[in-house]
């Protein structure tokens, strides 16, 4: 927390240089069937009130019973963020009042969370990586949602969310940076989908972020935080960084103080201001839920879990560096959702590992995120992208005739290997006919002849015109062979 | 440990209970009352005692990961003053 700052990282004041410091709560929904306490389904959207149970809805008498795969799906989390898993944790009651918190109390884990101290290794560009300490995560239940925009007087409370499990995982103020903070969370947010623990899914809330922000000149201790709540997009959390500590820069350098709160951030108008609500109500005044007894497992418990746990992505990355010789950075793009490690897999099994690399990232990803599609929705499969890889390194087409077979393959689908023979894509390697190009454009270009015999360098410009005169097809090598032979050059 | 006038405020404040300027200094005298009844466990050693979580020596029970529950959303809202499509409907709460 005190290492000393890394200069690219500090920002200019008016005043000299300033250090920002974040750290992050993030809320991540459980995947589950049903909710942290009661039998109700935790299914997106729905009919208002139409997934409430008597315990969400906080009838008299009803009382919470744990849900078993949430308790499974917080220790996986936790030995995916190679955490101390605390074998026995409490509930207890944090208290506030709002309409769309029925109980009247949040049921969360304050004194004795489930999961300990743990560490997320996060690449924040192609050569940097930084370790961002995990401080605890812990279960707790969802509130409500209320809606303001349906009546002028009155705010409109649906309970289908309430109640469903949220872990909420804390880290360490570790964090120096916008970009360190969107690598965080992008990392976080990578391991949760392949332990299939969060679905991520940021725009229907599964995940949100309250970012505690502060600044200090280097090498002094831990400015005062505001922390921004519920910021619900990786870009905006970048931006949240940013112009808080950008106002509370300028606050100091006014010789101003900052104070400790809570605040929104704004997208539309690029600020954040202060929840002047949220001011008194930190006093939560939790105590020991008396309806439920502590949550205790054993270390066979822990071990089965780990042992049914997928290759994680750092693991993965490492495999894909060892096992097919391609780059760190690389590695890392394609480990970022499991389907596309996946996918790079199958087109990469038996072949060239780093062509299908170079075909999966520069060609596939490039354009599926133009088109704004992600892996699943592909029109390209692994065996077509397979298919077109072999069918280079097998000498059969031009790297250029494989993108436009690949654009074929892309709109019309359809057999690369079967579309080759249908549209008459195959590079020409019979000798003799190549031959008969060359001949024919040597012989009508004297002039040329006796400039390329002068200056080498234009051996390119027959190249040019012999794939002009052969539709691209021409294998290169055999053009080049034969131009420099019959050129004398 | 007793409680002052200012903290009877804040604690009913904070549990959403309207409590009249004149019930404050009863209502102190009482919580101080019970408090001091309370004080006289502490003259209890209980060093090296796991605090107790259950009176009867008992494991939490598990449910399995059903969906086995929806009361429906006219018998939820059912008892609300005041409800409208299927939402409570409460006085208008606003950032």
């Amino acid at each position: 927390m005190n290492a000393p700052a890394n200069a690219s990282k500090l920002i200019k004041g008016a005043t000299g240089d300033w250090e920002i410091v974040v750290g992050m709560e993030i809320h991540a929904q459980v995947s589950s069937h049903s909710k942290l306490f009661s039998g109700a389904s935790t299914e997106f959207g729905g009919e208002p009130n139409s997934h409430v149970s008597l315990v969400d809805a906080a009838m008299p008498g009803m009382l919470p019973v744990i849900n078993e795969e949430c308790v499974k799906q917080a220790v996986r989390t936790g030995i995916g963020l190679k955490a101390q898993i605390n074998h026995r944790s409490t509930f207890d009651r944090k208290n506030y009042f709002y309409p769309d918190l029925p109980q009247g109390y949040q049921i969360s884990q304050y004194k004795s969370p489930i999961v300990g101290e743990g560490e997320v290794i996060v690449d924040v560009t192609a050569s940097e990586q930084i370790v961002v300490g995990i401080e605890r995560l812990h279960l707790e239940q969802d509130a409500g949602k209320s809606l303001h925009d349906q009546s002028p007087t009155e705010s409109f409370v649906d309970l289908n969310r309430s109640g469903v499990a949220l872990m909420e995982i804390v880290s360490k103020p570790d964090i120096r940076s916008a970009e360190e903070a969107r690598a965080y969370v992008t990392k976080l947010r990578t391991i949760l989908r392949y332990l299939g623990t969060c679905d991520g899914n940021m725009e229907q809330g599964s995940l949100r972020a309250d970012v505690n922000v502060s600044v200090r000149r280097p090498g002094e201790p831990l400015g005062t935080r505001c922390e921004i709540k519920n910021v619900n997009s990786i870009r905006f959390i970048g931006q949240a960084v940013d112009v808080e500590a950008r106002r509370q820069i300028g606050i100091l350098e006014d010789g101003g103080k900052i104070d400790q709160e809570t605040r929104l951030f704004d997208p539309a108008r690029g600020e954040t201001r202060s929840m002047r609500s949220k001011e008194e109500a930190h006093d939560y005044r939790y105590f020991p839920d008396p309806d439920l007894l502590p949550l205790e497992f054993d270390e066979t418990f822990v071990e089965e879990l780990a042992r049914h746990l997928p290759e994680l992505p750092d693991a993965k990355k490492a495999r894909f560096m060892r096992d097919y010789g391609i780059a760190s950075y690389d590695a890392g793009v394609l480990v970022m959702e499991r389907a596309s490690a996946d996918f790079y897999e199958a087109v990469a099994k038996g072949r060239d590992a780093k062509a299908a690399a170079n075909w999966v990232i520069n060609e596939l990803f490039g354009r599926l995120n133009k088109e704004g599609l992600d892996i699943a929705s592909s029109p390209v499969g692994a065996d077509q992208l397979g298919a077109i890889v072999d069918l280079i390194s097998e000498g059969v087409i031009s790297g250029k005739i494989a993108k436009d077979l690949f654009e074929i393959v892309w709109t019309e689908g359809g057999d690369p290997r079967a579309l080759v023979e249908t549209r008459g894509m195959k590079q020409v390697t019979d000798t003799g006919a190549i031959e008969a190009a060359v001949d024919a454009i040597i012989a009508a270009n004297p002039d040329k002849v006796a400039q390329a015999q002068a200056k080498p360098t234009m051996l390119g410009w027959f190249v040019g015109q012999v794939m002009k005169e052969t539709g691209g097809k021409a294998n290169p090598q055999s053009v080049n062979e034969l131009l420099k032979r019959k050129l004398g050059i | 440990m007793s409680v002052d006038q200012a903290t009877v405020r804040r604690i009913a404040h904070l549990a959403r209970i309207a409590v009249s300027e004149e019930e404050v200094p009863h209502l102190q005298q009482e919580l101080n009352a019970i408090l001091s009844f309370i004080e006289e466990l502490s003259a209890v050693d209980v060093e090296g005692v796991e605090p107790m979580t259950s009176v009867v020596p008992m494991k939490m029970v598990w449910r399995k990961d059903a969906v086995t529950d929806h009361a429906g959303a006219d018998v939820v809202v059912a008892n609300a003053p005041d409800s409208e499509d299927g939402f409570f409907t409460v006085p208008k709460v606003v950032e």
